[in-house]
């Protein structure tokens, strides 16, 4: 079988590999914290993007470093993608110093200023609004950085989506809005709670445009990724995308998912996998190897072990972390004048 | 120093920092062309044009989230609430966004936001609009939130909370907007701390810890109290989160008597958490136990007989002070 | 050989129990397959295996439960050996990861940092009815030694408020500094409190019950006798320029538009408070572990009454101009006398001044009035023969004694205080400068 040097969507045969690999870390970092969860490492709220890789990979590979990205609770993928090291969010799964929110966060609430990932919500919904915001502060400062929001289908229902897309689109904010819309929220099917299948009712309604992808195919995720961040950094103003997907585990760790059927699952799992499509994609274009692949798995199982590592070997944060950071000044509810001891 | 009423002063304070800062911006319902309900922001448009003067959709929620989204980004905005009590469609923003996320995002974003709302009532605006809830956003770690009294005080904190890294709120009150008071001169540049109350009125006989409208209520139960030889000494909290709690105890050390008085309800109210800190901290300095005067536990009637009787008045404050002060003490 | 452990599928679930085996020993398992559906708290679950292989042993049957973290089935090679000691239910599993350390407490300890010195309070005895008290009163009592117990309180529900105790301090003054007439300053015995009983024939005696102020009175001194060892100093002045002083004084103050008559107590009360400030050392109290050492001088003046004595105090006499002093004396006195004296004129004193001169009293020994540490007794001017200058003259004499606490002054230091009380009284210019 000869390697082709063909470029898929503008990608070459490096960064489609690139692109595989970020899929596969994705895919085995959660499966090693679902792993570590049950062994009572990570407590608490854990939700698992197995299933969604290739809709956090597409559309960050067709952002600009400097693009600000905000999400949901279900942020470890957008994490790992912006560039947040893998040790560094286990250890924040853990709760250790060393994870990105020095462990006052965990699973729900990681943030990096370097990196552009600002949130993390456990409020569902929250973002859109923070997100619109940001995007108003890029625009005033007359920067080009756009803002990528990314929320589930449950998001849809919050009066906040309607708020933030409807000013959004009266000030032309240079925000794109994601609706990862992985057929559940949490176990009420979209069937049940929309009104009408599909968002584009809803885009129209706020006059900004609209696209629906397939989120299992990773290059249309990419391509409509693209388009929107040129639409958008250009100054036509914010649109929607709504990526359809699934998420082959429960909503959480503590999902037994009673609402949905064992053969749904499988069928996904066996039939659209988005490594499994995307591999296939390669292979029938001669774009790579199935060495190629194992490689990358392999690199991604090592990958996910080293930062489960890490996290196990970093300290917790000390005691007196307790109470810093609530304000930029430190105050509290008193403000004393005299020293006490 | 000139005369300024409270409004106007407010609106110097927006406008110094405003010329004073490019990234200041202020947005919120029907602030621009039409200078806001109350008038705080009249002129404003005018000046600075339309990026920084921005009027938005009736949406508490999204207005406040690009408010916090806006800060997070580099900017410093002041946002109007037309009145506390729409801030509850704002309150995730408020409670579960702006007051935690420096916190549980591990010390990074940074939130320089004001949010200014008036609170309280006596216009006779009926229950959904005359609510004082300043307690329950005092509750929440991440917060500051202060109520200015007096136009000096209103225009000095409010710049000092433009330039705070912090989100504040920052709460007025209607029936305050026209009062009068002394500010200094134009090309006088001040602030006011955030964390500091002030003693507005000495005396030995009893300490009158209030804030907000009901300061000037206070003060002229003071002096209805002299008259019968009571000599009240009135606290001016100003600040409500952080509490200046050493102004209150060396006051309770020297007057061994504590009044509360706030407009809003009793229970779980300002004045009840005030109470329950002077009691752990100057516990053996007391005389007599603390004595609240708040509305009455009912939401706010419409009619002016009721709503007159709903809310404290001078009255309510000089019987509290004789019921704790002991006649045999006082001297004409 | 990997061991299944039971997991953590949920963030309250401690245990499972096993509902159904999945798969059966000897079956093959790839990771990622369902294994068995467990119970928790909550939910039913079906767990999957992180290992492939050979289902080699089953450990937790079904219908059994077992803890997180515990051994529920062994994985591996078909052909591999199986450990020798095989726990029939998993309770040789390894215990569940790391639970946080249980540390102090945060949440409590660090936020109650309200430190205020607190004053120790005597618990009410058992048997007692309930007295109520501010806090601030009982504060003012215990400072002053003051039992409460007795007092009648003005405040709702019969609560001694601090007026209260304010009014019962100043009726406590009143009732002290009984100069105890020891002509004699010889060391003597600490008497035995409660007097022994004697037989008495009816009609011999008269029993008078004890008025609050007597028992009051017996009780304090009898302590402060019992606790403050008094010696005595003292020191004869000669008065005649006292004399001549106050003579101008009093020309010059009969003028004055609100006149006053300057008395010699007067003077030696200015006297004693620059003395006092020249000897702080005399202008404390002696309290348990410490010395308090006062920073204001205030002189009681003992005021003989019918019913007893009373002692009003002179707030800062230190400050106040000689016709100040006078004035505020006569002011007292007449108080006193008409019982219209206020709480604030009799607390605070931190030395007092007795002086039973207009007696013809020679010179006495007087008890210390506590919390102070010294008292002067004044004794009356006489004319007396002196050498001067190898000549015998008659000069004004007037004998002081100074009773100090010994726990608190010195002897020197009481020497040296009435030396330069001496010098003040005998060239009374300074008391003028």
């Amino acid at each position: 079988m000869a390697i082709s040097n063909v470029t898929l969507a503008g990608l070459t045969r490096t960064q489609l590999l690139e692109t595989h690999y970020k899929m596969a870390l994705l895919r085995r970092f959660e499966e090693k914290a679902a792993e570590e969860y049950t062994r009572g490492k990570i407590a608490g709220f854990m939700h698992l993007y197995i299933g969604q890789e290739a809709v956090g990979v597409g559309c960050i590979t067709a952002m600009r470093p400097d693009d600000k990205v905000l999400s949901s609770y279900r942020e470890h993928g957008q994490a790992i993608l912006k560039g947040m090291d893998p040790g560094v969010v286990m250890a924040e799964l853990f709760g250790k110093i060393t994870g990105c929110s020095k462990g006052k966060g965990g699973s729900m609430h990681m943030w990096s200023n370097e990196l552009g990932l600002l949130g993390g919500n456990a409020i569902v919904a929250a973002q859109l609004p923070i997100a619109a915001g940001i995007a108003l502060a890029m625009q005033y400062q007359g920067l080009d950085t756009i803002v990528v929001c990314f929320f589930g289908d449950g998001a849809v229902d919050e009066g906040a989506f309607h708020e933030a897309l409807n000013l959004a689109s009266i000030w032309k904010l240079p925000v794109i809005f994601i609706c990862e819309n992985n057929q559940y929220s949490m176990g009420m099917a979209v069937e049940k709670a929309w009104a009408v299948d599909s968002l584009l009712p809803r885009a129209a309604a706020y006059n900004m445009p609209y696209e629906q992808v397939d989120g299992m195919d990773v290059i249309q995720v990419y391509e409509a990724a693209k388009r929107a961040v040129e639409h958008t950094r250009s100054g036509q103003g914010p649109l929607l995308l709504e990526i359809k997907t699934y998420r082959f585990r429960g909503h959480s760790m503590t999902d037994p998912a009673y609402y949905r059927t064992r053969e749904e699952e499988q069928q996904w799992r066996t039939t659209r996998d988005p490594i499994g499509i995307f591999e296939k994609k390669l292979l029938d274009l001669d774009l790579a190897t199935q060495a190629e692949f194992d490689e990358n798995d392999a690199r991604a199982i090592q990958a996910a072990e080293d930062a489960a590592e890490y996290a196990d070997n970093s300290p917790d944060p000390t005691l007196d972390e307790l109470y810093t950071d609530v304000m930029v000044d430190n105050s509290t509810a008193l403000s004393f004048r005299y020293e006490r001891n | 120093m000139r005369t300024l009423t409270y409004r106007d002063a407010l609106r110097e304070a927006i406008r110094e920092e405003m010329q004073r800062d490019e990234r200041v911006f202020i947005l919120g319902e029907d602030i621009a062309g039409y200078g806001g309900t109350y008038a705080v922001s009249k002129g404003l448009f005018e000046e600075f044009g339309e990026k920084r003067v921005r009027d938005t959709p009736l949406a508490e929620e999204v207005i406040t989230g690009a408010a916090i989204g806006a800060a997070l980004g580099g900017l410093r905005p002041i946002i109007e609430l037309m009145t506390i009590n729409f801030s509850l469609l704002a309150s995730d923003q408020i409670v579960n966004q702006a007051a935690k996320f420096r916190y549980m995002f591990g010390g990074q974003p940074e939130m320089p936001l004001v949010i200014r709302m008036p609170g309280g009532g006596g216009a006779q605006r009926g229950a959904q609009h005359s609510q004082s809830l300043e307690s329950w956003y005092a509750h929440i770690p991440g917060l500051k939130v202060v109520m200015p009294a007096t136009p000096y005080d209103a225009k000095g904190m409010l710049k000092a909370a433009v330039r705070d890294p912090d989100p504040v709120l920052f709460i007025e009150h209607e029936l305050l907007y026209n009062i009068k008071g002394e500010v200094p001169d134009e090309d006088v540049e001040y602030t006011v701390p955030l964390n500091r109350g002030e003693v507005k009125r000495q005396g030995q006989h009893v300490t009158i810890v209030t804030y907000s409208r009901m300061l000037h209520v206070t003060l002229q139960a003071a002096e209805d109290l002299a008259k019968e030889g009571i000599e009240a000494e009135v606290i001016d909290l100003r600040s409500i989160r952080p509490i200046d709690i050493d102004l209150l105890i060396d006051s309770v050390k020297k007057t061994n008597r504590v009044i509360i008085a706030q407009e809003g309800w009793k229970y779980y109210g300002t004045g009840q958490g005030l109470a329950a800190l002077i009691y752990e901290y100057a516990f053996d300095y007391m005389d007599a136990p603390i004595q609240h005067v708040t509305s009455a536990d009912v939401p706010m009637p419409y009619s002016k007989v009721l709503e007159r009787a709903a809310l404290p008045n001078k009255n309510d404050i000089v019987n509290a002070a004789k019921a704790i002060v002991p006649a045999a003490l006082v001297r004409a | 050989m990997k061991t299944v452990e039971m997991p953590k599928m949920g963030d309250t679930m401690e245990e499972g129990k096993i509902l159904r085996w999945i798969k059966q020993e000897g079956d093959q398992v790839k990771k990622g397959e369902s294994l068995a559906e467990v119970e928790t708290d909550k939910v039913n679950i079906e767990i999957e295996s992180f290992a492939s292989g050979v289902l080699r042993k089953i450990l937790v049957p079904e219908g059994k439960s077992a803890p997180i973290g515990a051994g529920i089935a062994l994985i591996g090679a078909a052909d591999e050996a199986l450990p020798a000691e095989l726990a029939g239910n998993g309770a040789a599993g390894k215990k569940p990861e790391t639970r946080v350390k249980e540390g102090n407490g945060i949440g409590y300890a660090a936020q109650n940092v309200a430190q205020q010195a607190s004053v120790q309070v005597a618990p009410a005895a058992p048997g007692q009815e309930r007295i109520f008290i501010s806090p601030i009163a009982r504060r003012v009592a215990e400072e002053h030694q003051l039992d409460y117990q007795q007092i009648q309180g003005t405040g709702p529900n019969g609560r001694i408020i601090k007026m209260d105790v304010e009014a019962a301090l100043a009726q406590r003054q009143a009732e002290v500094v009984a100069p105890a007439v020891r002509a004699v300053p010889s060391p003597v015995e600490i008497p035995v409190p409660g007097p022994a009983p004697v037989a008495v024939e009816a009609g011999e005696v008269v029993e008078i019950p004890l008025t609050t102020m007597r028992r009051t009175i017996a009780r304090r001194l009898g302590q402060s006798w019992l606790a403050s060892p008094h010696f005595y100093v003292t020191s004869v002045i000669d008065t005649g320029k006292l004399a001549d002083l106050r003579r101008q004084i009093n020309e010059y103050a009969e003028k004055d538009p609100a006149p006053v008559k300057v008395s010699f107590n007067d003077l030696i009360v200015k006297a004693i408070a620059l003395a006092l400030l020249r000897m702080p050392q005399v202008n404390v109290s002696f309290a348990e572990d410490k010395l308090i050492q006062k920073n204001r001088v205030h002189i009681g003046m003992a005021v003989a009454l019918e019913q007893g004595l009373i002692v009003p105090v002179i707030h800062d006499a230190d400050k106040r101009g000689i016709l100040d002093i006078a004035r505020e004396s006569h002011r007292l006195a007449e108080a006193a006398r008409t019982s219209k004296l206020h709480p604030e004129d009799l607390i605070g004193g931190t030395f007092t001044i007795s002086n039973l001169g207009m007696f013809d009293v020679d010179s006495f020994t007087a008890v210390i009035n506590p919390p102070e540490s010294a008292i002067l007794a004044v004794g009356s001017i006489t004319p007396t023969p002196v050498v001067v200058d190898g000549q015998v003259v008659v000069r004004d004499r007037m004998k002081v004694t100074l009773s100090s606490d010994h726990r608190a002054i010195d002897g020197a230091t009481a020497a040296r205080f009435l030396q330069e009380l001496k010098r003040l009284l005998e060239e009374p210019f300074g008391l003028l400068l």
